[in-house]
């Protein structure tokens, strides 16, 4: 077998492990759509919010210690405990569950019936405060995030591609873990939705919110309840990046990134979210693969957008979305 | 008391459409003008232009052409810190290539290039709406910004990828470059403020306006009572991506002299816009300055009140600035949708009985 073909095979090995990444940070926005209507931008900001939480818990910072230092003048960092991976991910969670009380009883009660995309830019809002909060709370420093994954080269697959093909491919663990995790949470998430009393309560909001609060489903429960998944999902999304590549700002901009992944699934459709982020991690790898040492590199920025808004001339709505009909 | 319309008769069409047909508001607008026109150029110092005036009136251009697309045309774009920096390398490209051509006529014509790349970025929003088209014109701001970094023709092979603005001038002075007083810039950035709030006001209170409107409310009850949709939704990304143009010009050629495309008009530059425009207040031309302003002030005074009062590390100013404008954006979004200039109109309306109960 050629070289080039072997090298551009592992590129999309590589590409479907980003897209299952992307996928999993598509998914927060996904379910938060279909149940409020509401486009969540500050999902990303959400992801690192949750990790930088992580750490700070795991490590025993003291929060706010920034603030507290500049206003009394002394010198607190860090209690003199930490905790175990488990345990903060857990108080982390607990952390999030507020978050999404919090988020829905100050803002989103307050614009139910507003139009969507006035509900967006309030997310672009909630996103810039939760930016500079988690920054103030708890750092804006690099921070490293051990939760006890594995990382580096896979030698399994090294080994036995290495005797298929004369060369070994560089999977990393990190990939590995996350993509099985992915699968798990968006199973969970299926069956969660389509067999259990809150999932059904769920998908009936997200059909008609009126009719379900006419046959006694409480609203502000379901919108919680959602916000929660959505902070768990982006927990698992910041562990996973945080674990990657430092918990640091960037993170955020994951978000940015799980964007063109839902407009190419459609923006109500989880398996839309999923087929979408593989279809972009495989071809933006595969694009900067190919394309990159040509027009100058660093193609992944955009690709990815250029790709999503030339296939919306031609289906709008996405390749899983619900066909828009417009009446006047 | 003193702001009212009793007594002031019209005996014309002409005086009963002009753009300000209260005499007291038409007193109080020439009186800025003046001011802003005569008394501040007297008094200026670098300080002051370098920190709020260039800033407010720079932004203040971007935020009338940002409205003109969100606030009156309703169709969400993220990608103006793109457009500026199309403005900012064609005006560069312009000013390098053209060094004998007024850079006046350089201004302009970066508007006119960055135009037709608006209309072509502008084209998919035939096709898709709402925040599809939101998230679409994120396509433009990374995108651009890609290829102006990338495509080494753009910088004119400099080695540091950086583009600086040479020295040029308007009647022998200069306005560009290392050695410029603080008036001039500041009068050469106010008449080009000065002239596209004028086009833009006026062109908004006509039919094209009305158009705009009728698409932003709904589109295809526009259509069917003869708005050609086509034409009204490029020519609202025509205009409002030549105003951006513009002010990504001066931002670049009179503002920072120098500049490091993915630093200055990232998608941070884009959404800054968008915030002047949403706090100003969606489908205004006072609410675009308003915004600006308020926008332009805020670090400023935050700077100076924690940093300097306080005595605060900045990168703690920082965090509480962004966590100030997000809640700032929630709150005007809940509390008064129609920004500042709402605050402004019922200002105006309280005033026109004041102190009378009736």
């Amino acid at each position: 077998m050629p070289d080039q073909l072997i090298f551009a095979m592992e590129v999309t090995l590589n590409g479907l492990m980003a897209g299952v990444l992307y996928a999993l940070v598509a998914l927060g926005f996904v379910l938060i759509y279909k149940a409020s209507g509401i486009f969540n931008y500050a999902q990303g900001v959400m992801a690192l919010f949750a990790a930088l939480t992580l750490v700070g818990i795991m490590e025993g910072q003291v929060p706010f210690s920034h603030l507290i230092n500049a206003i009394f003048g002394t010198d607190v960092h860090h209690f003199s405990w930490s905790v175990p991976a488990l345990g903060a991910i857990l108080l982390t969670m607990a952390v999030m569950v507020f978050l999404a009380w919090a988020v829905n009883k100050i803002i989103f009660r307050h614009l139910v019936n507003q139009e969507p995309i006035i509900l967006f830019m309030a997310t672009i809002g909630l996103a810039y405060f939760m930016e500079g909060f988690g920054d103030m709370m708890w750092g804006s420093d690099i921070k490293k995030l051990d939760v006890g994954l594995p990382q580096g080269l896979n030698m399994v697959i090294d080994e036995t591609t290495y005797g298929m093909f004369g060369y070994g491919f560089f999977i990393d663990n990190l990939d590995l873990i996350a993509t099985v995790i992915a699968i798990l949470l968006v199973s969970v998430l299926v069956i969660f939705s389509q067999y259990t009393k809150q999932g059904r309560a769920m998908r009936a909001v997200a059909d008609d919110h009126q009719a379900a609060l006419s046959v006694g489903v409480s609203l502000n429960f379901i919108w919680v309840m959602v916000w929660s998944l959505a902070g768990f999902v982006a927990l698992v999304a910041g562990i996973m990046w945080g674990t990657k590549s430092g918990v640091q700002f960037s993170l955020s901009l994951i978000a940015l990134k799980a964007l063109p992944v839902l407009m190419l699934g459609g923006f109500t459709s989880i398996p839309g979210a999923i087929v979408g982020g593989l279809i972009i991690g495989v071809g933006e790898k595969l694009f900067e693969f190919l394309m990159g040492p040509i027009v100058g590199g660093a193609t992944e920025n955009w690709f990815a957008y250029v790709l999503a808004l030339i296939f919306l001339v031609f289906r709008p709505q996405g390749l899983f979305g619900e066909k828009i009909i417009e009446r006047v | 008391m003193f702001y009212r319309e009793a007594g002031d008769f019209k005996t014309s069409y002409k005086a009963d459409s002009q753009t300000f047909p209260i005499k007291f508001d038409r007193y109080r607008y020439y009186a800025v003008l003046f001011v802003a026109f005569a008394l501040i150029p007297l008094v200026i110092n670098d300080y002051w232009v370098n920190a709020i005036f260039m800033p407010f009136l720079i932004y203040s251009i971007a935020a009338i052409g940002l409205n003109i697309l969100v606030g009156y045309c309703g169709q969400v774009s993220l990608g103006t810190g793109g457009f500026m920096a199309v403005g900012a390398y064609a005006v560069y490209k312009l000013m390098t290539a053209f060094p004998e051509v007024n850079i006046f006529f350089h201004v302009i014509l970066a508007g006119g290039i960055t135009a037709f790349v608006g209309v072509l970025f502008g084209l998919p929003s035939l096709r898709i709406k709402g925040f599809y088209l939101a998230v679409a014109t994120l396509a433009a701001q990374f995108f651009l910004v890609w290829l102006f970094n990338r495509v080494p023709w753009f910088y004119n092979y400099s080695a540091s990828g950086q583009i600086s603005a040479p020295e040029r001038t308007v009647f022998g002075i200069e306005v560009t470059g290392a050695n410029t007083d603080a008036w001039a810039t500041y009068l050469f950035c106010l008449v080009f403020t000065f002239v596209c709030a004028l086009i833009a006001r006026n062109l908004t209170r006509g039919a094209q306006g009305r158009k705009w409107m009728a698409i932003r409310d709904m589109d295809i009850a526009a259509e069917i009572i003869g708005v050609d949709p086509l034409k009204a939704k490029l020519s609202a990304f025509a205009v409002s991506s030549f105003f951006v143009g513009i002010s990504g010009a001066l931002f670049f050629a009179v503002y920072l002299g120098a500049v490091e495309v993915g630093e200055v008009f990232g998608i941070n530059k884009s959404f800054l816009v968008l915030f002047m425009v949403i706090i100003g207040g969606l489908g205004s031309i006072f609410g675009s300055f308003a915004g600006a302003a308020f926008l332009v002030l805020l670090p400023v005074f935050l700077k100076n009140a924690l940093v300097g009062g306080l005595g605060w590390p900045t990168d703690l100013a920082a965090h509480l600035e962004f966590m100030i404008v997000g809640a700032l954006i929630i709150v005007f979004l809940i509390a008064e949708p129609h920004g500042l200039a709402q605050l402004w109109r019922v200002a105006k309306e309280k005033l026109r009985l004041w102190p009378f109960p009736h």
